[in-house]
């Protein structure tokens, strides 16, 4: 199972804080980032334009990260819009 | 009597005097302590500001500091190093972030300081949300402040 986090306008617009989602979907293995980005742009229009590429960054287990990350079974990944803090 | 690195993440505001204080406290073999901190201000591309909201991903984001404060000291010789910032809702005016930093001379002081800022803006993960005369809106991240960070590679 993966942990998936969003957070900032991603979080608000797809209305979602966290999913748990199996590493095996319907025969298919989401093994790394760019797999589970695409499963989740599958959902809807908000979530493709929203969590495209360059649009939301990446961290898994909370270290930011690119799309060719591999992903292994427990891991927490999350996805957020570029950061804005100081 | 020691240098000492603190990192908080917290939702209320810091005393500036207490804290420059402590890093002054810390040594006296550092002649250099450089401090910034970042307010609320009250507009923001055209549009007048009355609040703030700051969100962020806890787990992430004492890490992200940790090794930012790492990265910096081990590029210079540095003292003490604090870093506070706020998350939550705040007003016009108020200090959202400190960074503080103690050096035996000021020019590594001044760099690591600035350095500090830069990656924090553009790597730890907070974002802020605005509330403005026209609605609430969530800010955008500046390509200026990824070219800052980009300058230091």
């Amino acid at each position: 199972m993966l942990k998936v986090l969003f957070f900032g306008q991603l979080k608000e617009v797809i209305k979602t804080e966290c999913l748990n989602i199996e590493i095996i979907q319907n025969g298919k293995h989401l093994n790394t980032v760019a797999k589970l980005r695409s499963i989740l742009q599958a959902k809807d229009n908000t979530w493709e334009e929203y969590l495209a590429y360059g649009k939301a960054l990446v961290a898994v287990n909370q270290e930011m990260t690119s799309d060719d990350t591999v992903l292994c079974d427990a891991d927490e990944v999350a996805f957020f819009p570029p950061v804005t803090g100081g | 009597m020691s240098h000492f690195t603190q990192i908080v993440v917290q939702t209320q505001d810091f005393d500036f005097a207490h804290e420059y204080q402590k890093l002054r406290d810390s040594n006296h073999s550092d002649g250099a302590l450089v401090t910034f901190v970042g307010l609320v201000r009250d507009t923001n591309l055209q549009q007048s500001v009355s609040s703030l909201y700051l969100e962020h991903y806890p787990a992430m984001t004492e890490k992200v500091l940790n090794n930012i404060v790492q990265t910096a000291k081990a590029k210079w010789q540095l003292g003490s190093v604090s870093v506070i910032h706020r998350v939550g809702q705040l007003k016009v005016s108020e200090q959202i972030v400190f960074v503080g930093v103690t050096s035996q001379h000021r020019q590594s002081a001044y760099h690591a300081n600035e350095f500090i800022m830069d990656y924090l803006k553009t790597q730890a993960p907070f974002w802020k949300k605005e509330t403005t005369t026209q609605g609430d809106n969530w800010i955008e991240a500046k390509t200026s402040d990824m070219q800052k960070f980009k300058d230091w590679s």
